[in-house]
């Protein structure tokens, strides 16, 4: 089975995270932010994982695993943060919330 | 005994620390105690000492106690050095200062700020003794302004009045140009003689200057300088007048028996300076001549009581410091105690009026009040003898002896004397003014309806308890016979005892005897008498209309324009001056400090928008930039 080049595999790694950026940055309800970051982690994950295959090294998947475990927590810590936001501003828009402004 | 002079200030200092760091929680009773007894303990023992340091025969007693600092050669110590002179004025200050102290039990008993009073008063009795006892000038020159820290204190004591808080300033203020020029005097002796213990300056002084040399001129005139500020004599007398703002046993204790005297007695413990610099002590016998005459005439314009008294003082302190011109040492040590005595018992006297008469201080609103008043009648009858120098008061003693030493000088004798004498006669007119216008004549006394209510009935009633009775009855003995005391100085100016008995005239006796009486019968005239009082008075508007007399009292009563004067040269242009520089030249670098900060904190407080895109876009802008300049650097 012919191995897929790694390049196409850093390739799509980059646009995977720049879409993540671009959503994280444009987004205006938080739960679409949050799942922007997620698809950042996961372009970052692939990253690692390509990078593992290309090397025959087992470093770059252990990293995955951290990561995977890193969203999961994290994912969970942000969704209890929205739950907050949302009970106490009744909204998930974050440009609504700027109060800490200089 | 001797060894225990170290306590001599430690009484008074421990009696400061206990009322104030009990901070006025102490009953009034057990304050007056501390306040009292710290002073009566100090008295007890000079008294002591000075039993055993004349019985012992000894010239002079040295008491090192610790050094204070040590830098180089220059170490003085808290040494206490105690002669003759130092006896006398150990005596005077504990003692008056104890009689003051019984009496202000009395004097300020409804006052709130009683522990506090007392608290300054023991401070003050500290760093008098310190400045007497001192046997180096660094010592004493903290016991100087010690006093001087205090003097302002007790000046602004009542300090919700703004009046009496800018009297204290001006009093520090301009005793601090005084003590500018003596610390300058300091350095400068230091520098030349290598020491500031006052004896070894005393042995050394002659070998290394010949009289009249250009640094032993400098050294006097600087330490003049010192002793004129604190004993408020011209130039820089302004201060004392307005000192009265304090409570009168301050007036009493400080701006009369003790502190304004600390010039006499600097001169008089450095009085080999200024015997080898013989145009200073001239000056000193002129600067005294002209303070004594100056405030004399002033004197005889005022209507506040103390201030006449003020001036009175100032005018005394001019004939101590005539006798230091002229060589006579003893002789300005002796009026120097006198003085104290009477002047005490007037302001002592002039307080009972003065709390008896809620707090009226204008003379002319006072009147008839030598059957309501008797104690204090009696107390200023005895005190203005002494201060006219009426035969066989103590005061008759002490200016005979100036004056006559004055006569004696051998370029300007008849000058100083006749300037003496007729001084005396003014202080017979003003003080027998003072003593005809409160104590007899028309009642002129009306109580302010303003005044505090538990004084309801309007009846006069003369304010004297024992504590109050006590130190009158005392002083008032001291200054009929203080005049028999020998003052134990001879041996602390025995060098200069080469002074030869000059035996005047019959005349010139006669002349000094009945000078002060010829005062007192022209005040009567003035003033006092009912048969002529239509006379007496028509005479005194035609003196008051007459153009020279009106510009005269005007004048004199503005203590000879000198206020105005000094307002106009000093004060305005520094107001001016402080006026223009505003916006202070040094300031502006810190001010533009400060400037740049808050002009960073603005622009930085752009960056936090509080959208979290903001940041997380300058998070991605930053990781772009650095992996862009690691990549193409």
């Amino acid at each position: 089975m012919p191995s897929i080049p790694y390049e196409h595999g850093l390739i799509l790694a980059a646009i995977l995270f720049v879409c993540g950026l671009i959503g994280v940055l444009t987004r205006r309800n938080i739960v679409f932010v949050l799942m922007s970051l997620e698809i950042m982690l996961n372009a970052c994950g692939l990253a690692f994982v390509v990078g593992s295959a290309r090397w025959g090294h087992a470093d770059g998947q252990i990293m995955f695993l951290m990561i995977l475990t890193l969203a999961a927590a994290e994912v969970a810590v942000g969704l209890g943060l929205i739950i907050q936001m949302y009970r106490r501003f009744h909204t998930v828009d974050i440009s609504v919330l700027s109060e800490m402004k200089g | 005994m001797l060894e225990w002079i170290g306590l001599l200030p430690a009484f008074p200092l421990a009696g400061f620390l206990a009322l104030v760091l009990t901070r006025g929680s102490l009953p009034r009773r057990i304050a007056g105690l501390i306040g009292v007894g710290s002073i009566g303990l100090s008295f007890l023992l000079a008294a002591l000492v000075s039993i055993e340091f004349l019985g012992s025969g000894l010239d002079s007693h040295t008491q090192p106690l610790w050094t204070w600092m040590s830098v180089g050669t220059f170490t003085p110590g808290f040494s206490f050095y105690l002669d003759g002179l130092t006896v006398v004025m150990l005596l005077i200050i504990s003692g008056v200062g104890f009689l003051i102290h019984l009496y202000s039990t009395g004097f300020m008993a409804d006052d709130p700020g009683f522990a506090r009073f007392f608290a300054y008063m023991n401070l003050f009795v500290a760093s008098m003794l310190v400045l007497v006892l001192a046997d180096n000038l660094v010592l004493l020159y903290l016991g100087w302004e010690g006093v001087g820290l205090c003097s302002y204190l007790l000046i602004g004591f009542w300090y919700d009045n703004p009046a009496n808080g800018y009297a204290a300033r001006k009093a520090f203020v301009v005793t601090r140009v005084g003590d500018t020029s003596m610390a300058i005097g300091l350095f400068l002796l230091f520098q030349q003689l290598g020491t500031l213990n006052i004896q070894e300056i005393l042995t050394l002084a002659p070998q290394q200057w010949s009289e009249g040399q250009g640094m032993a001129v400098a050294a006097a005139a600087l330490l003049l300088g010192g002793a004129v500020g604190k004993s408020a004599q011209l130039p820089l007398q302004t201060w004392l007048p307005d000192a009265m703002a304090g409570p009168t046993p301050i007036s009493a204790l400080i701006h009369a028996a003790t502190m304004v005297t600390a010039g006499v007695y600097l001169i008089a413990r450095t009085h080999i300076l200024f015997e080898l610099a013989p145009s200073v002590q001239l000056l000193v016998a002129f600067v005294g001549l002209a303070t004594l005459l100056m405030a004399g005439f002033t004197a005889l314009t005022q209507r506040d009581i103390k201030r006449i008294l003020a001036y009175s003082t100032i005018s005394q302190i001019g004939y101590m410091f005539l006798a230091l011109g002229v060589g006579a040492w003893s002789a300005a040590i002796f009026h120097l105690m006198t003085h104290a005595f009477f002047k005490a018992l007037l302001f002592l006297a002039a307080g009972t009026v003065i709390l008896s008469l809620h707090h009226e201080h204008d003379i002319f609103r006072m009147g008839d009040m030598r059957r309501k008043l008797p104690v204090a009648f009696w107390s200023f009858v005895i005190g203005s003898a002494a201060l006219t120098a009426l035969p066989f008061t103590s005061g008759f003693y002490s200016k005979d002896e100036i004056l006559l030493a004055a006569l004696a000088h051998p370029q300007y004798g008849m000058l100083l004397w006749l300037g003496g004498v007729l001084g005396a006669f003014m202080t017979a007119l003003y003080s027998f003014r003072l003593v005809f216008v409160v104590f007899f004549g028309r009642d002129n006394y009306q109580e302010h309806a303003s005044h505090d209510t538990h004084h309801v009935s309007s009846a006069i009633r003369e304010e004297t308890g024992i504590a109050m009775a006590l130190p009158l009855l005392i002083l008032g003995v001291l200054s009929l016979f203080g005049g028999l005391i020998h003052v134990p100085v001879d041996a602390v100016f025995a060098h200069a005892g080469a002074h030869e008995e000059t035996h005047p005239s019959q005349l010139i006796h006669t002349v000094m005897i009945l000078v002060p009486i010829f005062g007192v019968m022209i005040s009567y005239l003035l003033y006092g008498s009912r048969p002529y009082e239509k006379a007496g008075q028509h005479l005194r508007t035609q003196i008051l209309n007459s153009p020279l007399g009106r510009f005269l009292n005007r004048f004199w009563f503005s203590g000879w324009g000198m206020d105005a004067l000094y307002n106009f040269v000093f004060v305005k242009p520094f107001l001016a001056l402080a006026q223009f520089n505003r916006r202070d030249v040094i300031d502006q670098f810190y001010t533009a400090l400060a400037e740049l900060a808050r002009i960073s904190n603005r622009a930085l407080v752009l960056t936090q928008t509080g959208y979290l895109r903001w940041y997380a876009i300058s998070l991605v802008g930053g990781l772009v930039l650095v992996i862009g300049i690691g990549v193409w650097a």
